[in-house]
């Protein structure tokens, strides 16, 4: 009786929420109950909610993960690239080639100011200090090895099932999965989760694909990238040009219009700042035409924004100009599943246009891609599908692409949540948001007498009863500093609030339970004393 | 803070007292603040800025080995500033040891792993010097400050003749009666000698010393098990002194036991050694060096050691001794704090007190600032905006640093009753610490309230940067978050404060990405 009770509300909540999704749980006709195809962030996430929550209805899934990456162009194909250390894991872009080893040789860049720093703090250090990228490098892959092996035996323990190959589709329940050895299978699923993410993009200009490399390649790179030219304004492109100048390189980098499109454009010109102080150097309003190769550099053609043509030669190319979606080689069109341009089409509820296959992540039309973003979806789309005990809670676990707070991890941090200065201007009016900000200098910054006023804190409040609908802050720590704020902000939380609560003395944070100065009242926003 | 402290008792009615006139009273100036502390200074600029004619008050008597220092008190001079930097030196000094592995030539692998290695490596008096000279730039600003805000400042002591009559006597000996309209009391806490150990006063130093110090500490002997023992044990030993810390009973009383523990297995961890439950019962000189006995409190075993250094933290006591409080009917706690009403008004009406030395209040900085603020502007602006001491965030800056915002385990378990309650917690990995194989994790943990829809009632965390991750959490719980609040936040990665995020019952270690 419990048990049929159970399975009725089970059915309501596929009802509910995937129309058109029958309500058989688990069949007989198929290999796999569920099958991800992408073992990245999100794929591993949507698979280990899977299996927990049909675990905890002891029924034992039948789940697979099939993952799998060549490199775009040039790892087995270039025996001229010999540099390039190249290998791929369970784990996706994050771990691979994303945010672990980003946030590692951001560290590594970091760790550098503070042994420049460490004499202030009364350690005896030498004055110069050099960088071995090598060693950095190995230890990074070493890191990213080990992270594979967890995941590894985490699937293992679980009992999913990872296959290395490359899916295809050749129905709506049957993909053929072909290994790297050339070896082709066919499997039968009674529902798929396509999470196969993002990959780089390369200009079409000649010699691009050939000579420059991208995020993909550059945490493995065996030798410093030494003159580097940065192409793109995107956050990837601003960190890594960050902690390669942090790492004692050489960098420039070319944006045609504006940096961090989409982001605080006060914070963004902020971090750029920072970033010329630091030595990087930006071309702004240059667009690359040619790349060509010159003995051990590359010659790299651009315009300028008056159409002239200059010639600089570099050690490194770097493009982030942004990514697209590899969803197209998994021939999904043929069974219907429809594309936003090149992305997959979902409805709310991460499914696409064919009711059985969900898709997840970097890959879908209303994602944010972010590592967090694609796993809470996952998380959620698995736990709607397979748990008993939704319909019982008065929760609809449906993402809320809103209010998701991030980080960008450029030599001046950057954490935010919410909506930039501009949008809030378009979408209430100039009048009618309060704006309150404050530039200043954390204690550690001023005691070794560097980086003066550099951080920055901006709350944007809407109303009378002044909610906030953006924070955004510019400084050490940045991602610690905004989670909580993101809770904050997702119980709606006002100025006023912020005021009333007592702040951590002596930190950084603290400064948000005492902004006072709005930009409306034209003050120079800056601390003065403590 | 840790256990909540209950907003102390009213004494009396109404936000203000008006018995007399705010203009045309005739007495010297509105308001005198006596003590230029962190809530005295606050205090005192916001009724100035708010039209009020100010005076404050502030001087520094001597430790009872001699120290002394300037305008600001505790907070920037011998507490919360010097200590912070302190502890960076030692935050410092694990990366300068572990940049090897982000591949800076600075330091060879391992060749800071032992403490005389780091000692080597390390110059105490630069860090002193760097420090004073820090100090002496905020002391020196704060007095433009006060300036600029129109507050008039005295270097001198005050002493109440009668209630509105106080003497200012200057390190010179000078005198000059002010009167005024109001006073503000804010004169805080100095470090305890406790008189059953013998010689504690005569050879120990505390922490009015420490930032100071002349000479490197060496071997040191912290006694006491407040956050202020373990935070300078903490960094001592980080920066290469071979230290011990004494606790009595238990470490951090009021803070949450199962992150106390963490903290103080984390410190034994990393060369801090540990003697629980002892206490010393005489200090004696012996050369350059300190002879400790000290005696086991369970089984009254006993031991001598020699040290360098021995440091006492075993509490604060109230200073109010000189303001002439026995020339004014101000009832006092038991412990000798100034009782106050939620409005901080004494039991002589005209006359308040803010920060360390009321009783029932929370001895931390950003409290006595709100606190003198709030007053400010409930005496000169009509306000009635009385300060709340529920859910103050704090962070303690251990070597594992700890933030808290809410109940300990302990205080909640006995509000709400063990089955009220889901405890979330986890320890996590940190991504920074990998590289160098680093064993250390974060831990956080959360406090729900079954019958409340699952509410936040206690957060508490040890990592890296733990006031940072706090101070944001603080708001939260502060609107009454749930946990569903926190499982609906999306994380941001990869950071340490994703980690509350994605606490599930069950879950306690970290398992993977």
């Amino acid at each position: 009786m419990l048990v049929r009770f159970r399975r009725r509300h089970i059915l309501e909540t596929i009802r509910k929420y995937h129309k058109g999704d029958s309500n058989e749980q688990s069949s007989l006709k198929h290999q796999y109950d569920l099958v991800c195809i992408g073992g990245g962030s999100g794929g591993l996430a949507a698979a280990k909610r899977a299996h927990l929550e049909l675990q905890s209805r002891d029924i034992q899934p039948k789940i697979a993960i099939v993952d799998y990456r060549e490199h775009p162009n040039i790892v087995n194909t270039s025996p001229d690239r010999p540099e390039i250390n190249w290998r791929w894991g369970l784990g996706g872009t994050c771990t691979n080639v994303g945010c672990i080893p980003k946030k590692i040789m951001h560290t590594a860049a970091l760790y550098g100011e503070y042994v420049q720093n460490a004499s202030e703090f009364g350690w005896k250090v030498p004055s110069t200090v050099e960088h071995d990228w090598e060693s950095l490098v190995e230890n990074v892959q070493n890191h990213i090895r080990s992270i594979h092996f967890g995941y590894r035996s985490d699937m293992m323990l679980n009992k999913i099932e990872h296959i290395n190959a490359r899916a295809k589709f050749l129905d709506k329940h049957t993909i053929e999965v072909t290994d790297a050895k050339g070896n082709v299978k066919t499997i039968t699923s009674r529902r798929f989760i396509i999470a196969v993410g993002c990959m780089p993009k390369y200009p079409d200009i000649e010699g691009a694909k050939e000579y420059a490399i991208t995020s993909d390649e550059l945490f493995a790179l065996i030798k410093p990238p030494n003159k580097t030219l940065v192409v793109g304004a995107s956050y990837i492109a601003l960190e890594s040009a960050g902690y390669l100048s942090g790492l004692n390189q050489k960098v420039t980098v070319m944006m045609r219009s504006i940096p961090l499109r989409g982001f605080d454009q006060d914070c963004a010109q902020k971090i750029v700042e920072f970033m010329k102080e630091r030595g990087t150097t930006f071309k702004q309003g240059c667009v690359p035409t040619k790349i060509r190769k010159n003995k051990n550099s590359f010659v790299v053609e651009y315009v300028d924004d008056k159409n002239s043509v200059h010639v600089e030669e570099y050690d490194t190319v770097l493009f982030a100009v942004g990514r697209k979606c590899v969803a197209d080689e998994l021939g999904l069109q043929q069974l219907g599943v429809k594309f936003d341009n090149d992305k997959i089409d979902v409805n709310e509820f991460e499914q696409t246009s064919v009711p059985h296959i969900y898709a997840v992540g970097d890959c879908i039309n209303r994602g944010l891609e972010l590592t967090p973003t694609a796993i809470h979806a996952g998380s959620l789309l698995s736990r709607r599908i397979y748990s008993e005990e939704l319909v019982t809670k008065n929760h609809k676990h449906i993402m809320d692409y809103t209010n998701v707070p991030t980080t960008v991890f450029t030599p001046l941090e950057y954490g935010s949540c919410g909506m930039s200065e501009e949008d809030t201007i378009k979408k209430y009016g100039q009048d009618n948001i309060e704006v309150y900000l404050i530039g200043f200098t954390p204690l550690e910054h001023e005691f070794t007498h560097k980086d003066t006023n550099k951080t920055y804190m901006k709350v944007i409040c809407v109303g009378s009863e002044e909610k906030i609908i953006g924070f955004h802050y510019l400084g050490p720590n940045a991602g610690e500093i905004t989670q909580g704020v993101a809770v904050a902000i997702r119980l709606g939380v006002t100025k006023h609030d912020l005021d009333s609560t007592v702040g951590i003395h002596p930190t950084v944070a603290e400064e948000m339970t005492r902004l006072n100065i709005t930009r409306r009242s034209g003050l120079v926003a800056e601390k003065r004393g403590c | 803070m840790g256990a909540v402290i209950k907003p102390p008792k009213a004494v009396m009615t109404g936000p203000v007292d008006t018995h007399l006139p705010e203009t045309g009273h005739g007495f010297d100036y509105d308001l005198i603040v006596i003590g230029g502390g962190s809530g005295g200074l606050a205090c005192s600029k916001a009724a100035a800025e708010l039209g009020a004619k100010v005076a404050i008050l502030d001087f520094v008597k001597p430790s009872p080995q001699g120290t002394r220092w300037g305008l600001g008190g505790t907070c920037v001079n011998v507490g919360c500033i010097p200590k912070k930097l302190m502890h960076t030196a030692g935050i410092v000094g694990e990366r300068l040891a572990e940049s090897y592995h982000f591949g800076w030539n600075v330091v060879e692998e391992d060749a800071m792993n032992e403490l005389s290695a780091k000692k080597e490596k390390f110059s105490w008096e630069r860090l002193v010097e760097n420090v004073q000279n820090y100090i002496h730039g905020l002391n020196f600003k704060y007095k433009v400050d006060l300036r600029s805000n129109k507050v008039e400042y005295l270097n001198a002591l005050g002493e109440f003749l009668d209630a509105h009559t106080i003497q200012a006597t200057d390190i010179k000996g000078n005198k000059k009666k002010m009167t005024a309209r109001r006073f503000v009391l804010a004169t805080g806490g100095r470090p305890v000698f406790p008189q059953e150990v013998e010689n504690a006063e005569q050879l120990a130093i505390s922490s009015d010393d420490l930032f100071s110090l002349d000479r490197e500490p060496g071997k040191t002997l912290c006694v006491g098990a407040s956050y202020v023992s373990l935070e300078c044990a903490g960094f001592l030993t980080a920066i290469g002194n071979d230290v011990t810390v004494m606790i009595r009973s238990i470490p951090l009383r009021g803070f949450d036991e199962q992150s106390a523990t963490m903290i103080v297995s984390h410190m034994s961890d990393h060369g801090t050694k540990i003697l629980q439950p002892w206490a010393p019962s005489k200090l004696t000189k012996v050369g350059e060096k300190i002879q400790v006995d000290y005696y086991n409190v369970n089984t009254k075993e006993t031991a001598s050691d020699t040290f360098d250094t021995v440091f006492f933290a075993v509490g604060r006591y109230p200073d109010v001794k000189g303001l002439g409080l026995e020339n004014l009917e101000l009832k006092l706690s038991p412990s000798g704090k100034i009782q106050v009403d939620e409005f901080e008004r004494t039991s002589v009406p005209h006359i308040y007190a803010i920060g360390d030395i009321v009783a029932g209040g929370i001895e931390l900085t950003p409290v006595a600032i709100q606190c003198g603020k709030l007053l400010a502007t409930r005496l000169y602006n009509s306000s009635t905006k009385k300060m709340d001491y529920i859910n103050v965030p704090t962070t303690v800056f251990t070597p594992l640093e700890y933030g808290a915002v809410g109940l300990s385990e302990e205080a909640a378990v006995s509000k709400y009753g063990k089955d009220n309650l889901n405890i979330y917690s986890k320890s996590f990995n940190i991504l920074e610490y990998q590289l160098p194989h680093r064993e250390d994790q974060g831990f956080v943990k959360l406090i729900c309230v079954k019958s409340e829809n699952e509410k936040v009632v206690g957060f508490h965390y040890l990592g890296p940067n733990a006031g940072e991750v706090t101070q944001g959490v603080a708001i939260a719980v502060k609107l009454s978050a749930t946990k569903q609040d926190f499982d609906d936040t999306v994380g941001i990665h990869p950071v340490c404060a994703e980690v509350f995020t994605t606490l599930r019952l069950g879950q306690t270690e970290d398992s993977g990405c």
